[in-house]
C-alpha cells in the first residue's frame, strides 16, 4: 500500500482552515489541536464535528471559523454522519453525479462524544470500514457543560460530577483505552497524539488521511480551564503527558504497534500531577497509585510493540 | 404506463425507491419496515440498482447517515417503525431543521409497551411536530407514487424539507396487491435530479448546522414554519402532475359519498378503505353518511378539512393512538380545535380502537356509527371520546 511521505512542519500550507475569532479559552490545547488536524488535511476536506466545545466556539451563526465545509448534527451521531459524508460522496462520484475528486471526510469529537455517548455510533463506522479519519479530541471530561465527568477522566481527577470529597477523592475509575477499543477493530490506522508535539501530529493525520478506510486518532487536548491550570501551561502540561508515560504518543499501523515519540527514561507522573489543579488533593498514596498504574500499562504498550514488530523489534 | 405487477407493497415500494435513482439508504432492521429495505439491499447486490446501502448499527444511525449524505448532495431513503423511530426522534427534528429532503417510509407500529409489533399510529402521532412533511398512504398503488411524489415536494427549493411516508403496518406493507408501475422516462420527467442549494463542497465552503442564540432562534423557526406552511403550493401541482401521469388523482383530503352527509367519519391510513364500504352498505340503508380521509397530515390542510365537512351534524373521528389524559385522541384533538370558532361546527364524536391491529370491520364501524348516533339522528354520546373494542 502506497502512503503519501510526511510533509515536515515547515512545508505546510501557510493556509488557514479553523480560523482565529472562535471563542476557545485561551491557552485552549484543544483549539490548536484542531488547527494543526486541518493544516495537515488540506483543503479537500469535509468535517464533521460533534456537539462539544469545539463546535460552540467555532460556529455562532451568523458567523463560523471554518474555512472548509462543515457539519455539526448532533452530539453522538458524528461517526455516523462522517459515514453519510463519505457514501454519498462515493455514489455521486460512482454514478457520475459528481466529478472524481479525492475529498477526506474527518469527524471529530470530544472524549465524551466518542468514549460515552458516541462510541456505538463510532464501531458501526469503524466497523464499517468507510473511508474516514475520525479524531477524538480529549480534554478529559465534558467541558462543553461545565467540566464533568467522562469515561476519559483520570483516576483521581476533580471534576463537576466527580469531585474531590472528605470521602470520594475525585474520580474513581481509571481512564478507559480508547484507541485500544479502535484498534480492536483492526482498521489500517490508529495513533495517539498531542498538540505539544507538533509535527508529531501533523504526520500521523498525513498518514491517516492517505491510507483507505477507516482511521483512529487520539489527541490529548489539554484544557487550561477545566485541568485549572494557567492558560500559558498548556503545551507544557502536554508534553508532561507524554513524558511522565500517562499519554505516551504511539501509532498501530496495520496492526503494528510503533511509539513515535521515544523517552529513554519515564519522568514521574508527580511532574505531571502537581501542576494541575484537578489532581491538587491527592495524597501521595494516590499518587503512587497512579505510577503504579502508568508503569504497568506503559510496560504493556512495550510488549505490544515488541510483539508486533517481530524482527523489526526496536531497543 | 408501466406494467401492472402483483406484488408485496413493502416490494413495491422498494422498486418505487430504486426508480427514483436514490444514491445513499441506510436502515436498521424492525418490523415490519424490514421487507423494504431488505429488497433493497437485495437490487444493490444483484447490481439492479446503483446506490450506497449503509448496513448501520441503530435507527439514529440510520439517519444521521442519511443527513450526512444529502448534506453530501445525495438523495437518501430511510425507513423505519415505532421503537425505531423512538430511537431516531432527536435526529427527525434535526433533519427538518436542517432543511434536508430525505425520504422516510414509517410503517406504522404501536409503541412499547407491552411490546408490540402490531400496527396503529402511535409511532406517527409521536413524531406530528418534527417538521417532515406527512403523508398517509393507504395501499400498495398509493405508496409507490408517494415515493415519486415525495422526492419532488421535498428537493424543491422552495420547499427543502424532508417528508414521511406513514402506511399501516402489515396490513398494508405486508399484503400483495397489483401495481401500476410507471416508466422509466415517465419517471424521469416527473422527477428531476436533486439540484441542493448548498451542499458539502470544498470548492465553496458552507457552515451547516450552526448553533444560534436567542437573538436569532426564533427566526430560523419561523423560517422552518413558513416553507413548511408554504409547501402546499408544491404539493399540490406535484399531485396535479400525478394525475396527469396516472390518471389517479390525490388530494390534501379526501372525500368519499359527502354529499349531503349529516354524519361524516374521519379517519386516516388504511381504515379508509373498510370504512368506505361500511359506508356504501349505511347509504343503502338510507343513512346520510360519508367519510373523509385527511390523506396530507403535515402540513395540515385546515381550509380544504372544514370545507370538506361543510355542513356536516357530526363528525365521527377515529383515532388509532391515545393522548394519555388528553381530550381523545391526537387526530380528533387536532380537528376539534380546527373547527373551533366556525359559526355552527359540528360535533366531534372520537372513538380510539384499532390499537395494535386489532381487527375493526365493517360491522364495526356500523356499530361505531350506531353509538354515536341514534336513530333520530341525535347524537347520544356525552363524552369527549370512547374507546370502542374494549375487552371487558
Ligand atoms: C444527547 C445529548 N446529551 C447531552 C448533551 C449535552 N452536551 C453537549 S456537549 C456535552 C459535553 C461534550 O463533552 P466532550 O465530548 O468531551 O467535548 P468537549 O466539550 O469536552 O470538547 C454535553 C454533555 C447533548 N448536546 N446531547
Ligand atoms: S473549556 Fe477547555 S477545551 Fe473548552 S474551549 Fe475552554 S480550554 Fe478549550
Ligand atoms: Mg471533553
Amino acid at each position: 500500500m502506497k502512503t503519501k511521505k510526511p510533509t515536515p512542519y515547515n512545508q505546510l500550507s501557510k493556509e488557514e482552515f479553523f480560523l482565529s475569532g472562535h471563542r476557545a479559552c485561551q491557552g485552549c490545547a484543544e483549539a490548536l489541536a484542531v488547527r494543526l488536524v486541518q493544516k495537515a488535511a488540506g483543503r479537500d476536506t469535509i468535517v464533521a464535528c460533534a456537539t462539544g466545545c469545539m463546535e460552540i466556539v467555532s460556529s455562532p451563526f451568523p458567523f463560523t471559523s471554518w474555512n472548509l465545509p462543515w457539519i455539526h448534527v448532533a452530539f453522538e451521531n458524528t461517526a455516523a454522519v462522517a459515514s453519510g459524508v463519505e457514501a454519498g460522496l462515493k455514489a455521486l462520484m460512482r454514478k457520475g453525479k459528481l466529478p472524481q475528486r479525492d475529498i477526506k471526510v474527518i469527524a471529530m469529537a470530544g472524549d465524551g462524544g466518542t468514549s460515552d455517548i458516541g462510541l456505538q455510533a463510532l464501531s458501526g463506522a469503524l466497523e464499517r470500514g468507510h473511508n474516514l479519519t475520525y479524531v477524538c479530541y480529549d480534554n478529559e471530561a465534558y467541558m462543553n457543560t461545565g467540566i464533568q465527568r467522562s469515561s476519559a477522566t483520570p483516576f483521581g481527577a476533580s471534576t463537576t460530577t466527580s469531585p474531590a470529597g472528605k470521602k470520594v477523592p475525585g474520580q474513581i475509575t481509571w481512564k478507559k483505552n480508547m484507541p485500544e477499543i479502535a484498534v480492536a477493530h483492526q482498521i489500517p490506522y490508529v495513533a495517539t497524539a498531542c498538540p505539544s508535539y507538533p509535527i508529531d501530529l501533523i504526520q500521523k493525520v498525513q498518514k491517516a488521511i492517505s491510507k483507505p478506510g477507516p482511521a483512529y486518532i487520539h489527541i490529548l487536548s489539554v484544557c487550561p480551564t477545566g485541568w485549572r491550570i494557567p492558560s500559558n501551561l498548556a503545551i507544557k502540561v502536554g508534553r508532561l503527558a507524554v513524558r511522565t508515560g500517562i499519554f505516551p504518543l504511539y501509532e498501530v499501523e496495520d496492526g503494528i504497534y510503533r511509539i513515535t515519540q521515544k523517552t529513554s527514561k519515564l519522568l514521574p507522573v508527580k511532574e505531571y500531577l502537581t501542576i494541575q489543579g484537578r489532581f491538587r488533593h491527592l495524597t501521595e498514596e494516590l499518587i503512587s497509585q497512579i505510577q503504579e498504574r502508568v508503569n504497568q500499562e506503559y510496560e504493556l504498550l512495550l510488549k505490544k510493540v515488541a510483539m508486533t514488530q517481530g524482527e523489526k523489534k526496536e531497543e | 404506463m408501466g406494467k401492472r405487477r402483483g406484488l408485496e407493497v413493502s416490494v413495491g415500494a422498494a422498486e418505487a425507491v430504486a426508480m427514483a435513482d436514490v444514491d445513499v439508504i441506510a436502515a436498521y432492521p424492525i418490523t415490519p419496515q424490514t421487507h423494504i429495505v431488505e429488497h433493497l439491499a437485495e437490487l444493490v447486490n444483484n447490481g439492479e440498482l446503483d446506490a450506497e446501502f449503509v448496513p448501520v448499527e441503530s435507527e439514529h444511525s440510520a439517519l444521521s447517515v442519511c443527513i450526512g449524505a444529502s448534506a453530501a448532495g445525495a438523495r437518501t431513503f430511510t425507513c423505519t417503525s415505532a421503537q425505531g423511530l423512538a430511537l431516531m426522534n432527536e435526529i427527525v427534528y434535526i433533519a427538518s431543521s436542517m432543511r434536508l429532503p430525505i425520504v422516510m417510509i414509517l410503517a406504522n407500529r404501536s409503541l412499547s409497551a407491552p411490546l408490540s409489533i402490531w400496527n396503529d399510529h402511535s409511532d406517527a402521532m409521536s413524531v406530528r411536530d418534527t417538521g417532515w412533511i406527512q403523508v398517509f398512504a393507504q395501499n400498495g398503488q398509493e405508496v409507490f407514487d408517494h415515493i415519486f411524489f415525495a422526492y419532488r415536494v421535498g428537493e424543491d427549493p422552495k420547499v427543502s424539507l424532508p417528508v414521511m411516508i406513514h402506511v399501516d403496518g402489515f396490513i398494508v406493507t405486508h399484503v400483495i396487491e397489483p401495481v401500476e408501475f410507471w416508466e422509466k422516462e415517465q419517471v424521469e420527467r416527473y422527477l428531476p435530479p436533486f439540484k441542493p442549494i448548498s451542499r458539502l463542497d470544498p470548492e465553496r465552503p458552507v457552515t451547516m448546522g450552526a448553533f444560534a442564540m436567542p437573538q436569532l432562534f426564533t427566526e430560523t423557526k419561523v423560517a422552518q414554519d413558513m416553507a413548511t406552511t408554504q409547501s402546499m403550493e408544491v404539493i399540490l401541482s406535484a399531485w396535479e402532475e400525478i394525475y396527469k401521469i396516472t390518471s389517479r388523482r390525490y388530494r390534501p383530503v379526501e372525500a368519499y359519498r359527502t354529499e349531503g352527509a349529516e354524519t361524516i367519519f374521519v379517519v386516516q391510513g388504511s381504515f379508509g378503505e373498510t370504512l368506505s364500504v361500511a359506508v356504501d352498505e349505511l347509504r343503502a340503508k338510507g343513512e346520510p353518511v360519508g367519510l373523509v380521509m385527511p390523506r396530507l397530515w403535515r402540513p395540515f390542510p385546515f381550509e380544504l378539512f372544514r370545507s370538506a365537512v361543510k355542513g356536516a351534524k357530526n363528525l365521527i373521528v377515529i383515532d388509532r393512538a391515545i393522548s394519555f389524559g388528553g381530550q381523545g385522541g391526537p387526530l380528533a384533538i387536532e380537528l376539534r380545535s380546527s373547527l373551533f370558532g366556525l359559526p355552527a361546527p359540528p360535533r366531534v364524536i372520537n372513538f380510539i380502537c384499532g390499537l395494535a391491529s386489532r381487527d375493526v370491520t365493517v360491522e364495526d364501524f356500523k356499530n361505531i356509527y350506531e353509538r354515536a348516533v341514534d336513530g333520530s339522528k341525535a347524537p347520544v354520546f356525552q363524552e369527549d371520546f370512547q374507546f370502542y373494542g374494549v375487552r371487558s
